[in-house]
């Protein structure tokens, strides 16, 4: 193998798997160690410059960054990463004098934005600092988007949402509330020098089988529909039979809100066995402790109406397959069960919309009713407009959404200077040692073997009288910095220098985990399979050093290594060396000056 | 500083016969100095016991006084243990093993206790053929009371910050050799490929296995001027032979030309496969392996590799004809055997 070229800053970058898997690549190690430290606002306001809604993604965030977690690796359970965040939100002081300033005198661009959801938002978030003139249009009377009007009360509360939109909308924002967009055609015209359109996935799919015409009590939902619904107080209460359809996490949502406006009775329905859902395992893990049943392989037929009403729905018993190719194949079983309801909540997906873009603007549409959008720059065929979020791509989740707005953002700044969009900034970076003395280090390097902390719930009793309570109550101080002790500090990085190596076998001898191996060089196959312990974890890199004295390489399997910075304490020579990386993606308000720490450089 | 190593370990770690993996082999934390060669034989220690399947707690390691012998307490954290007084660990060794024949005991000294304080010591418990792994973790230097030259230091070498030695040094091995050691080898801390199986044949042999280790002292003998750095080992080591160590009815599976490799097997059935590097050697004879120490030595070389063995030599407790029953089992009746006993016996020296 050739010599790891480790001045690429994507190698580093990629050891610190929770980093690597954020789309909005938040540095969690760094934001993680000031919890421990106490330093809450400081873990708050270097979430913020990555992923603007600590508090709301803290407790609802898909988090791509637990599944990824090396702890995951050593032992069981990840890093509690998401819950975590949301305790720099609760316990936080005020954060407002550290947010940036924006400038009086404005650029005199000026900027529509489509929709007042993450990505629209962060757009917002990213250009007011730069003078630019934002006019926000929002169908809906409050900010939020999908995170108000989808995401139920018991597990975002309002007031996080109202923080931490209003964060921006104070910025200087020319919010239109209550204003839906009809006509992409008379705000082009209305002469704005970009516009974004963030308008979400915001109807979900309807399903029209035999039954549905007749009954005429509206009690047929398309889920999303309904849970906007539930958030604006416009529907307070659910009849005692509810089924909902779909397996998402928008199923969970409904189940669970119905549960709580005083169905007594909720079943889900799915056409999937249990384990080939799609919603998120701890979501499924929420609903059963409610005692929600989920029936699997059931696949609707007909609604059964009777004068209108509805009674119930029928469904088909399926065996549920694979196809090699990994289709999902469906067989009837001709078995049939009816399950009376009177109400009926549709989670199925969600699907886009654009009637009010007219289709002679030059802005091109796929197949499947989506605009043609750089995945880069987010810019449509027409250079003025940029989408976003989940009307960029459909549906995914709203940290996608706010990496979305920040590429977004980026791209309008740069268009708007008459810039190169495919031209991306680097990110910044910066490797510091974090020797302090000959073995100490400035982090805590020592390895807990605590297993990961539950977050405590309210009563059940008290959770289910009412949409509005919060099922979590996130962590406490001290569960918080024994979970956040739980970080192996992945971005204090291992750094070689294989000139300084005298072959020793140190570090060899100490290393918990076996990674690190003094071999003749080869192909990468065949190296992974000599090392120490062979390195079958393919998705995770060997470090490969330059030749030693005796021409051997030194090679690390970064799969398992915990960063405990054992192999530098007893390295005689500091070949080793325990290097702090800070990786902060290049963003629109911080493309001119990048240091890589421009958040600790506020806090000193 | 750390003092515990964290408790993960790889998930993949291989384990052995008994199901243990190498973490049920290891100590505590090592407090020598970052890169002291005593760490790589700890580690090699631990390797050979974790291959060859041995219960942590049928071993005894016994050591004296010296950065070498604190090392016990940084491998095989689950058996037993003896810190002697300076130089009198083979005196402790011997007591130990004549009381109890059964154990594993694993001798740990250095090259002040063992060619100074303890020369003594050392040359009797040689000679008597006491059945241990006698390992001497030699860096020509002493380490623990701040870098003086020790009686294995070359003529010549010269220390951090020393002058030239100008006393003629105690070879290790040709003393062993002399005083009829059964099994001689010599290695290198910075080799464990060598050295490994190298412990695993001392384990495996009947009476007293010497292995002198060359252990660079990183921080007061890995200069330039120094016979005993890193670097003049790796450039002036010469192998005799390389060792495999092939468990007791296993298959054997290296494969070398004819002619070229010679299979030594031991009294539990396991077989030294030893591929001959210098056919010069013939590791039967006493005197083919001194002769090759001085020859290697003239060229500025030094020789390592298994020297000698002599797997058919009696044992103290064969030669002494001691009961094979460990001391602490015997009872009453078997140690006072009364008046009539004590008579005959007399009888026979009358």
């Amino acid at each position: 193998m050739k010599p790891t070229d480790t001045s690429n800053p994507e190698y580093f970058h990629k050891v610190v798997d929770c980093q690597y898997a954020c789309p909005a690549h938040t540095p969690v190690p760094e934001y993680i160690r000031l919890i421990a430290a106490g330093r809450y606002a400081d873990a708050y306001m270097i979430n913020w410059e990555s992923n603007v809604f600590p508090g709301i993604l803290g407790r609802t965030c898909d988090r791509p960054c637990e599944p990824a977690c090396r702890r995951g690796r050593v032992e069981d359970k990840p890093v509690a990463i998401c819950r975590l965040k949301r305790v720099c939100a609760d316990m936080k002081d005020d954060i407002r004098s550290r947010l940036p300033k924006i400038p009086k005198e404005k650029n005199g661009l000026r900027i529509a934005l489509i929709g007042a959801g993450p990505s629209a938002l962060t757009v917002a978030r990213d250009l007011m600092p730069l003078g630019y003139t934002i006019d926000l249009f929002e169908a809906a009377p409050k900010a939020g988007g999908f995170m108000r009007q989808q995401i139920p009360s018991f597990r975002l509360p309002e007031e996080v949402i109202d923080e931490e939109t209003g964060y921006i909308l104070d910025m200087g924002v020319n919010a239109h509330f209550n204003t839906r967009i009809e006509s992409m055609k008379a705000l082009i015209e209305d002469g704005y020098d970009a516009v974004f359109v963030g308008t979400g996935a915001p109807t979900g799919r309807n399903l029209k089988l035999p039954g549905y015409e007749e009954q005429t009590q509206n009690s047929v939902f398309i889920g999303v529909e309904w849970l906007a619904q539930v958030a604006f107080g416009h529907l307070t209460e659910a009849p005692r039979d509810v089924i909902v359809i779909g397996g998402g996490n928008t199923a969970m949502d409904c189940c669970r809100t119905a549960l709580r406006l005083g169905a007594e009775n909720v079943k889900v329905l799915i056409r999937t066995p249990i384990d080939a859902m799609v919603a998120s395992p701890w979501e499924i893990e929420d609903t059963r402790a409610e005692g929600i049943p989920i029936l699997e392989n059931h696949s609707p037929l007909e609604y059964i109406v009777e004068n209108g009403q509805l009674k119930g729905m029928s469904f088909e018993i399926i065996e549920y397959s694979m196809t090699e190719d990994g289709k999902e194949v469906f067989t009837p079983t001709g078995q049939l069960e009816t399950i009376p309801c009177s109400m009926v909540l549709l989670a199925i997906g969600q699907a886009n919309a654009f009637p009010w873009i007219e289709r002679d603007l030059g802005i091109e549409f796929n197949d499947n009713g989506l605009a043609k959008v750089d995945d880069i720059t987010f810019q449509s065929t027409l250079p003025k407009v940029f989408f976003g979020g989940d009307a960029a791509f459909g549906p995914r989740n709203i940290i996608t959404a706010v990496a979305q707005g920040h590429a977004a953002a980026l791209s309008i700044d740069l268009f708007l200077k008459g810039k190169d969009l495919e031209e991306r900034p680097a990110p910044g970076t910066n490797l510091v040692s974090q020797k302090m003395g000959i073995h100490d280090w400035s982090y805590a390097s020592m390895v807990t073997e605590e297993h990961r902390h539950a977050v405590p719930h309210v009563d059940l009793d008290k959770a289910i009288h009412s949409h509005k309570v919060e099922v979590e109550l996130g962590f406490d101080a001290k569960t918080a910095f024994e979970e956040a002790q739980r970080c192996l500090n992945c971005d204090v990085e291992t750094v070689f220098s294989a000139n300084k190596c005298i072959e020793c076998d140190a570090c060899i001898d100490i290393c918990p985990v076996d990674c690190l191996t003094f071999t003749d060089n080869e192909e990468e196959a065949a190296l992974r399979k000599k090392l120490n312990v062979p390195a079958h974890n393919l998705s995770q890199p060997l470090f490969v050093s330059t030749e030693v004295g005796t021409g051997r390489i030194m090679v690390k399997d970064e799969d398992v290594c915990l960063h405990c910075g054992l192999c530098a304490e007893r390295c005689p020579t500091s070949a080793w060396d325990m290097q702090k990386f800070l990786y902060i993606q290049t963003k629109a308000f911080n493309a001119e000056s990048n240091q890589a720490n421009p958040t600790q450089a506020e806090i000193q | 500083m750390s003092y515990k190593i964290p408790g993960f370990r790889h998930p993949n770690l291989p384990k052995n016969e008994l199901g243990y993996t190498t973490k049920d082999y290891e100590g505590a934390v090592s407090t020598l100095c970052a890169g002291c060669g005593h760490d790589s034989i700890s580690a090699a220690i631990i390797e050979a016991c974790f291959e060859m399947s041995i219960q942590p707690h049928r071993v005894a390691k016994l050591s004296g006084i010296g950065c070498s012998s604190k090392t016990p307490t940084y491998f095989l954290g689950n058996s037993h243990g003896f810190n002697s007084v300076h130089g009198r660990m083979p005196s402790v060794a011997t007591g130990a093993n004549m009381a109890n024949r059964n154990m594993l005991y694993v001798g740990i000294s250095g090259d002040g206790d063992t060619a100074s304080i303890g020369m003594g010591q050392f040359v009797h418990a040689v000679r008597r053929n006491v059945n241990m792994v006698y390992i001497c973790e030699n860096n020509g230097v002493y380490g623990l009371t701040k870098g003086q030259d020790s009686a294995t230091t070359d003529i010549g070498s010269k220390s951090k910050k020393g002058e030239p030695n100008a006393l003629e040094p105690i070879n290790l091995c040709a003393i062993a050799l002399q005083l009829g050691a059964t099994f001689v080898a010599n290695s290198f801390s910075g080799d464990k490929s060598q050295l490994v199986p190298i412990i695993k044949a001392a384990i495996a042999h009947q009476g007293f296995s010497f292995i002198n280790v060359i252990s660079p002292c990183v921080t007061f003998n890995n200069v330039v001027s120094s016979t005993k750095s890193y670097d003049y080992i790796r450039q002036h080591m010469a192998s005799t032979n390389s060792v495999d160590y092939v468990p007791p009815a296993s298959e054997i599976t290296t494969e070398y030309e004819p002619g070229t490799t010679e299979r030594v097997t031991m009294h539990d059935g396991s077989v030294i496969s030893l591929h001959k590097l210098d056919p010069n050697l013939d590791i039967h004879s006493r005197r083919s392996a001194l002769e090759m120490i001085y020859e290697y030595s003239a060229q500025d070389k030094v020789l390592t590799g298994v020297l000698f063995i002599d797997p058919d030599a009696d044992e103290i407790h064969k030669t002494m004809n001691t009961t094979t029953t460990p001391l602490r089992n015997l009872t009453e009746k078997e140690l006072c055997p009364g008046a009539a006993a004590l008579e005959t016996i007399n009888e026979l020296h009358r």
